[in-house]
């Protein structure tokens, strides 16, 4: 075996273990030097990145792969965890390792004179560890295992401006929110261990009949990983933690809520995807009832989520309830294949919503750097207290203007490419459901239109007349959310092709993930 | 590579470039036959405020929870409601998970 060949081999365990490790390295790294400090966290994570490159390259090519953690046979009792890893698993590591990458270029001048920083940066690899757990991982204990401590760790970042009250309390409603929801998770997986004596997913996606305890575990993992991933009208965690983080602590949050959002494709497509076709009463198939009650929570989403942030004066408040409707926006694209599944536009839909998941990463990321850097260079957040900016901070104002059009979604930008096959797809299923999102979008237009307006048009404020340009470091991280944008708006199929159509191939293929464990066991 | 099939549809954003180049062109050649009588610095570019004083350009500026002032007074009813669900106490938060949760149970239940 060649050493590229063993790399290989072993990387699933390496994207997760490099971080891990390196967190609990930071502490001590960190009394060396800050400068050391910062090159530690990003060549860690740039390593990580590697390996999740190289994994996706031989995932994409030869298929699913699965890593066993343990004995090899069960022969006798033993602990064994499988991690899992096909298209959307390698999909949703990209998106994390790219927001951590950007978040701690971000960090180095945006954190550079807080206290804690060796804390800070062993939360944010331990965020960034939970995160890939949770996408990697075939074992159900395991994947709550890495929701907890994406818990602990979020919320320990979240209140990180320990001296503010709201940024404490913001934190305080995350874990209550967050601890009763993994006990519900806990839960849901004792239900299915008592029931099928196992823990993985593929074994159990093969042995489940969809009894009446099974029904009550869909319901409770729907709710609770929708409640993380910021579904209406379980939402109102989202603003007030987005809202008080630290951006660059926000953009590994956002992955954080993205693996919940990738928790209920698992559950989905993986899990309940043998039983999906089950007929319940009235004839109805079980995916027309789940698909349907995912569009009902995703237009409540976007409606909600449009309509409270038009009234936001805080500005990365006002992003957090944007947040919340581009969440809607992905599971809209979800629940019309769920309720659609089998038709030519339902896979159309999945791919939309799996596109829309990465342009949600750049366009809410961008957006929430842009706000940290007006924060950074002005110490407030209330658009009332500033304006006229775009004379000062000419790169951040194009960052914005491209940020605006993209979650707006408008042309040709990454925003329009995923809704464009949101908004065709949906149509199919019922009209008004696109409709009513095209002019959710529209509002989203609007919204950013008057951020545009208060922020950075009209004229120099007194009390901003000193006002510079953000840092370097900061700069350059709104330009590569920005570049990305541009990119995936310009060449849309670069990245469907590549990335978006395996990984929808990978949900909706449930029989091939079944086999391929089943069979690696 | 440009061209994105949709199934029903197609997008190319090659072709939108193209097209928004051409009206750009356009424009630009219809504001050539415009005359050039501004004038900067004379009265001509002064603003006009019935005879009101002009007030200093910072007190001019619209803050941003004036903006949309019209939309937001029509819409009165459904943002009282909508603040009134937005409490931010955390039992609320709770409270919204777990009539979803009776929901879900209860579609569910009877399906």
């Amino acid at each position: 075996m060649t050493l590229e060949e063993i790399l290989i081999q072993h990387s699933p365990a390496l994207v997760i273990a490099i971080p891990l490790l390196s967190a609990f390295l930071m502490p001590l790294i960190s009394r060396i030097n800050a400068k050391l400090r910062n090159v530690f966290a990003i060549a860690m994570l740039g390593l990580t990145g590697c390996f999740i490159w190289l994994l996706a390259t031989d995932v994409l090519t030869s298929g699913p792969r699965v890593y066993i953690f343990g004995a090899k046979n069960l022969t006798i009792p033993v602990v064994r965890i499988l991690f899992e890893v096909d298209s959307i698993g390698i999909f949703m590591a990209i998106i994390t390792i790219m927001l951590a990458i950007i978040a701690v270029i971000y960090s180095w001048s945006f954190m550079n004179e807080q206290d804690g920083l060796d804390k800070y940066y062993t939360l944010l690899l331990l965020l960034v560890t939970s995160a890939l757990g949770m996408e990697f991982t075939g074992d159900i204990f395991n994947f709550f295992v890495f929701l907890e401590i994406s818990c602990i760790a979020s919320c320990a970042l979240i209140a990180f401006w320990v001296t503010e009250g709201e940024a404490l309390e913001a934190a305080f409603k995350y874990i209550v929110v967050s601890a009763i929801g993994a006990l519900f998770v806990l839960f849901a997986i004792g239900v299915l261990y008592a029931q099928y004596d196992a823990l993985n997913i593929a074994t159990l996606a093969q042995a489940l009949q969809y009894t009446f305890l099974d029904k009550i575990v869909l319901i409770l993992l729907l709710v609770v990983l929708g409640m993380k991933a910021g579904l209406a009208p379980m939402h109102m965690w989202l603003p007030d933690a987005y809202g008080r983080a630290p951006p660059s602590v926000t953009l590994i949050i956002i992955s954080a809520t993205l693996a919940s959002f990738y928790g209920v494709l698992r559950v989905i497509f993986t899990l309940y995807g043998n039983v999906l076709t089950t007929s319940m009463r009235f004839d109805f198939p079980l995916h027309v009832i789940i698909g349907w009650v995912l569009i009902v929570l995703a237009i409540v989403s976007i409606l909600i989520g449009v309509i409270m942030a038009l009234i936001q004066s805080d500005f990365m408040r006002l992003i957090g309830y944007t947040a919340v409707a581009e969440v809607g926006y992905m599971f809209l694209a979800i629940g019309t294949t769920v309720a659609a599944l089998g038709a030519p536009y339902a896979t159309v839909a999945l791919q939309g919503g799996i596109l829309h998941l990465l342009n949600d990463a750049i366009d809410i990321g961008l957006l929430f750097l842009v706000a940290g850097a007006i924060y950074y260079v002005t110490k407030k957040r209330s658009l009332d207290d500033i304006g006229g900016l775009a004379r000062t901070m000419k790169y951040t104002t194009v960052f914005f203007i491209v940020a605006l059009l993209a979650v707006a979604g408008m042309p040709p930008l990454n925003g329009f490419t995923s809704k464009f096959l949101i908004y065709e797809s949906v149509y199919q299923l019922n009209p008004i459901l696109s409709i009513v999102a095209i002019l959710c979008s529209i509002l989203l237009l609007a919204i950013f239109i008057k951020v545009l307006y208060a922020a950075f048009l009209g004229p120099e404020l007194p009390a901003l007349k000193d006002v510079k340009e953000a840092p370097k470091s900061m700069l350059l991280a709104m330009g590569l959310f920005a570049g990305l944008a541009i990119l995936i708006g310009l060449f849309p199929n670069l990245f469907i092709d590549t990335l978006v159509k395996p990984a929808a191939d990978a949900l909706l293929n449930h029989a091939q993930y079944i086999t391929m464990v089943i069979g690696g066991i | 590579m440009f061209t994105l099939e949709s199934g029903s549809g197609f997008w190319n954003p090659l072709i939108w470039i193209l097209i928004v180049f051409i009206a750009f062109l356009l424009f630009y050649g219809i504001r050539g036959f415009g005359k050039n009588i501004h004038k900067k610095g004379t009265e001509q570019t002064k603003a006009f405020l019935s005879g009101n004083k002009e007030s200093a350009p910072e007190d001019m500026h619209v803050k941003a929870s004036n903006l949309y002032w019209g939309f937001t007074t029509s819409m009165k009813a459904l943002y009282a409601g909508l603040r009134k669900m937005h409490t931010g106490n955390t039992s609320d938060y709770i409270l919204w998970f777990v009539v979803v949760l009776a929901v879900l149970f209860i579609i569910f239940g009877v399906m």
